[in-house]
């Protein structure tokens, strides 16, 4: 009998279900994984090195393309660790549109990761339903910023200007007519807020379609449970955080632990898995949107009701407004200070994690006193996930790889930095 | 193990820091407590037994290590611009390289720098050990929280700290035949190789860097500098450290959670 030997599979960089740019050496016994080997940082971009370089503000735009998947999280970690070491809060009206960001994002990160793990594993449409809310969120983004993806929204001091009091309309052109244009410009008629209401009315709607997709589908499951387990010990020991430590059954968020911004204020649950496989890791992320959705509404009532400044009106920190740089000399020097220097952050250093979609994202901060970060840290959670790629894949068969991968909830924007 | 989170998180930390005094005595070198965060510096002898009583003490249980990092001091509080004296001609034009700026960082270069969570008690602890240049190394903490791997090996790859007991101590993040640790403060930002593909050769090549370094934004110092933190010796450090008066004007963010 001819003898038989562990043999190496290559997967990636180039893989559709690599979700970017992971390579995996996996040594195989026939069909089952006995060791995977991640090689990562073909993504690497020194993001850290980069923000030595620059004043604080320039690096915000950095942030939004390291999980670029759910942009003004990462922006929020990195505003507050620069308000926490100069000391400065923003007005209430700011924190609460960050939230209501923050959790907006929220969903399109889980919308997106259930989209890419369905497509992964075998179900087609459920991709195209999480699109079709993208979409929606992403003209938030695009209303509120200007751009789509990549808001750069959120400063030290409060969020770069208000929401804005209409929406923009789509226009006939020769792929649609007015009937057309009239249809999908019937929810834009009123301001952002409005927009985002109606989104909100129909979105646990929209959820229970993804559930009825998939939560009782049977090739789902066949799929998903049992796949992937790792017990809450092992999850601490990993450094697992967010919803792939929530789904190992710890109730752990930091929203509610080690609140930030105006998250006390807010009603909201945190669901907890029991089993700790990719089915629950599913249910966790599932729930979650509903409750990030319950959460935007209650940011949208509090911002109709008070409206207000949504920066601070420090100008050490802030801009003037245009307006004031035209008419005051004091003003003109502040803006030409700040746009061609920065501020100068004290000495010291910080820690700041906010609940990322993913999970922990933190930022320490070491400043001694320069315009420039003297050093920073990202701390991406899918990093740690990813580093358990070996334990979490050991035993389990050759497609299973593609679950699990999908489960971590993998961007290589945050991974590789 | 109780959880504590009725307890408000100030009185948590005092008494967290008293705990540690308590426990670990003269082999904390320091510790601080600004902005709400508790950081302790211990020694490179005392970091891998600490660090077990950290997680194993019932008192501390931090079961989790959230982060671990470098820190290089190189060119701690030096700027590229000098701002505080104006002479008859203004500013100076020229921004001066940093590496020609008299350095003010006295103690060891590089500073390891661990994150640790204790989900039972709902605190955070920063763990600081510094370490010189000619010997870049420290225990490997990975047998006490297994989630370490690839933060020693990226802190290894960027900074060249050896973490002995690792076992599987590679590069991480750079290019498959990288020479030298980027994220060091003395490595150029526009870094020493280039990569194109030559087509005469049929591979990829690496060539010198042929682009330029530029600065848009020079460094600039502004604000007061507590000029205690560049002290070399850990007793003045510690010394410093307990003069309240000090102290105060950098908690100003404690409130600021």
């Amino acid at each position: 009998m001819a003898e038989i030997r562990n043999y190496t599979v290559n997967f990636g960089p180039q893989h559709p279900a690599a979700h970017g740019v992971l390579r995996l050496i996996l040594e195989m016994d026939g069909e089952t994984v006995v060791r995977a080997d991640p090689h990562i940082g073909l993504l690497h971009r020194a993001t850290e090195k980069l923000a030595e370089s620059k004043p604080f503000n320039q690096s915000i735009g950095y942030m939004d393309r390291l999980d670029y998947v759910s942009m003004m999280c990462n922006e929020h970690a990195y505003v507050l660790a620069i308000e926490k070491l100069m000391g400065i809060k923003p007005p209430k009206r700011a924190q609460y549109i960050r939230v209501m960001f923050a959790e907006i994002t929220r969903i399109l990160n889980h919308l997106m990761w259930l989209g890419a793990h369905g497509l992964d594993i075998g179900a087609m449409t459920v991709f195209l339903y999480a699109f079709r809310e993208r979409e929606s969120l992403m003209d938030a983004y695009e209303a509120v910023s200007g751009a789509r993806m990549h808001a750069t929204y959120f400063r030290p001091g409060g969020v770069y200007r208000d929401l804005p009091d209409s929406m923009p309309q789509y226009k006939v052109s020769r792929f649609s007519n007015q009937k057309k244009v009239d249809e999908l410009n019937a929810n834009r008629q009123g301001s952002l807020l409005d927009f985002l209401w109606n989104f909100s009315e129909a979105f646990p709607e929209r959820v229970d379609e993804y559930e009825t997709l998939l939560t009782d589908n049977r090739i789902w499951k066949q799929r998903t449970v049992g796949v992937g387990v790792v017990s809450p010990d092992r999850a601490l020991q990993l450094g697992f955080s967010g919803p792939m430590l929530r789904g190992s059954g710890i109730e752990w968020d930091l929203r509610k632990k080690q609140p930030y911004e105006v998250y006390p204020e807010l009603d909201f649950d945190i669901p907890v898995g029991l089993k700790g496989d990719c089915y629950d890791r599913y249910l966790v992320r599932i729930e979650e949107m509903r409750q990030s959705n319950r959460i935007i509404r209650q940011c949208i009532e509090w911002l109709r009701d008070n409206p207000g400044s949504v920066m601070l009106d420090n100008h050490k920190v802030t801009p003037p407004s245009r307006e004031a740089m035209k008419n005051d000399m004091e003003a003109l020097i502040h803006h030409f200070k700040l746009f061609t220097e920065g501020y100068c952050v004290p000495q010291g250093e910080v820690y700041q994690a906010v609940e990322h979609p993913k999970g922990e994202f933190g930022i320490y901060l070491v400043s001694d006193g320069a315009n420039k970060p003297y050093r920073l840290k990202i701390r991406a959670p899918g990093f740690a996930h990813l580093s358990a790629m070996n334990e979490m894949v050991k035993g389990h068969m050759l497609a299973d790889v593609v679950a699990i991968i999908g489960t971590q909830d993998i961007v290589f924007g945050e991974i590789d930095r | 193990m109780a959880k504590d989170s009725v307890k408000s998180r100030h009185q948590s930390l005092s008494e967290l820091i008293s705990q540690l005094g308590k426990v670990f005595g003269d082999q904390l070198i320091a510790t601080h407590g600004e902005f709400s965060e508790v950081t302790i510096e211990v020694g490179k002898d005392d970091l891998f037994t600490i660090c077990q009583q950290l997680r194993d003490n019932d008192y501390f249980a931090f079961e989790q290590l959230i982060d671990l990092t470098v820190v290089d001091y190189l060119h701690f509080g030096q700027d590229e611009w000098a701002t505080d004296e104006a002479s008859g001609s203004g500013f100076s034009r020229g921004r001066r390289d940093i590496s020609q700026t008299k350095p003010k960082w006295k103690r060891e270069r590089f500073a390891v720098v661990y994150h640790l969570l204790s989900i039972a008690y709902n605190r955070r602890l920063r763990v600081k050990c510094f370490i010189d240049e000619n010997r870049p190394q420290l225990p490997s903490v990975i047998n006490i929280w297994n989630g370490v791997d690839w933060f020693e090996r990226e802190a290894f790859d960027l900074f060249g700290i050896l973490f002995v007991g690792h076992p599987d101590l590679r590069r991480l993040l750079t290019d498959y035949g990288f020479v030298g640790h980027p994220f060091r403060k003395d490595f150029p930002l526009i870094g020493n190789v280039e990569m194109r593909f030559d087509a005469k050769q049929n591979r990829c090549v690496y060539e010198p860097v042929s682009i330029q370094p530029r600065v848009l934004v020079p460094k600039v110092i502004r604000a007061e500098q507590d000029e205690t933190v560049y002290v070399a010796d850990p007793a003045t450090l510690k010394q410093a450290q307990q003069d309240p008066a000090k102290n105060t004007q950098r908690d100003k963010g404690a409130d600021n959670g």
